[in-house]
């Protein structure tokens, strides 16, 4: 499939990212889900997560980050997250004719192994992360496909698909 | 303190975005851009936001790369082309004059670090504030702010996100579905 000589970076960065995609990954969903307790959020952790992903792109090739999360599932992923959002906060109208009503039972956290303490906002948090994500993931694959030629004298917009069937 | 060490970042963050735009190079000027989006998360952690400073110190890392990656590896290494003498003139004039009007309001903003909105008594900023643990279970004040007070204004935020990624897919997308088929 891959008839470039080289599909991503060297041995070290690929080992490097062998290693450390995991970990920037826990890391962003980490930001997400204490999201309302700790700095970050939704944004925040979203950003992390898909640098996981540009991250895979630039050690690995075009071909092995698009397999893990295509350019279809990531366009669904968006719109589920944006959808799910909206949903919360159609929710709210349906429990108590409010937009965006927490109506899930709040408490101040206390102690440990309570991580969903404050209603919607975790929830929230979540649908967001997934939008953001799958968004900013979205772009960088359509930067990275689309290169500038020099096509008979003019520059022009070619993919890197059209350009290898050539 | 703080108030030295922001000015001295200030004046950094207006050095790197001059050069920036002088430079004939592409590549430093990334990196100049860079340099000054990093400045202002260091600016934003003095002043007491480290939720805007984590967003902008992912979304610079991550737009560092995607501007590298997209437009550097090109061959669109060169920015030319002179400035326009007048036009450059023109807009100096405008900068000046919308300084001089705007003068009387930076005199009367409150001193650095009192928040404008506390200093009303039914100033919801205080509302949030005494009452937006108990309210909302959220220990981060900002999160409990952006998601149940005010989580429209964050619906409007997706939104554009949303919107802005439309528009670019449509823009950036080089081949149609017809011409697949």
């Amino acid at each position: 499939m891959n008839q470039n000589k080289q599909p991503g970076m060297s041995l070290i960065v690929q080992t490097v990212a062998r290693w450390l995609k995991g970990f920037i990954f826990l890391y962003g969903v980490y930001i997400i889900f204490y999201g309302h307790l700790s700095p970050g959020g939704g944004f925040a952790g979203g950003v992390i997560v898909a640098s996981t992903f540009v991250l895979l792109t630039l050690a690995f090739g075009k071909e092995r980050s698009l397999g893990k999360l295509g350019k279809l599932l990531a366009s669904e992923l968006d719109s589920l997250g944006a959808l799910m959002f909206l949903l919360i906060a159609v929710l709210g109208i349906a429990w108590g004719r409010i937009f965006f009503l927490n109506f899930i039972e709040k408490a101040v956290p206390t102690g440990n192994f309570k991580l969903f303490s404050a209603g919607i906002i975790p929830l929230c948090n979540v649908a967001i992360g997934i939008k953001v994500a799958a968004s900013l993931f979205m772009i960088f694959i359509i930067l990275a496909v689309i290169r500038v030629q020099e096509v008979k004298g003019r520059r022009r917009l070619v993919t890197t698909e059209k350009r290898r069937k050539e | 303190m703080v108030e030295i060490i922001i000015s001295v970042f200030l004046v950094f963050m207006v050095i790197g975005a001059l050069i920036a735009l002088e430079t004939t190079d592409l590549l430093s000027s990334v990196i100049s851009i860079g340099a000054v989006g990093f400045a202002l998360s260091i600016c934003f952690l003095l002043v007491g936001a480290p939720d805007i400073a984590i967003t902008q110190m992912v979304v610079e890392v991550l737009s560092l790369v995607i501007l590298i990656r997209a437009t550097i590896r090109h061959d669109l290494t060169t920015i030319d082309g002179d400035r326009d003498f007048f036009g450059l003139m023109a807009t100096l004039a405008l900068i000046f004059a919308l300084l001089l009007l705007g003068l009387p309001a930076f005199l009367s903003l409150p001193p650095f670090g009192t928040p404008a909105m506390s200093q009303m008594m039914e100033s919801p900023a205080r509302h949030y504030l005494s009452g937006g643990l108990r309210e909302t279970g959220a220990a981060n004040i900002v999160a409990s702010v952006i998601l149940d007070y005010r989580a429209y204004d964050t619906l409007g935020e997706a939104t554009v996100l949303f919107t802005s990624i439309l528009g670019a897919l449509a823009i950036l997308r080089v081949y149609s579905r017809k011409k697949k088929s």
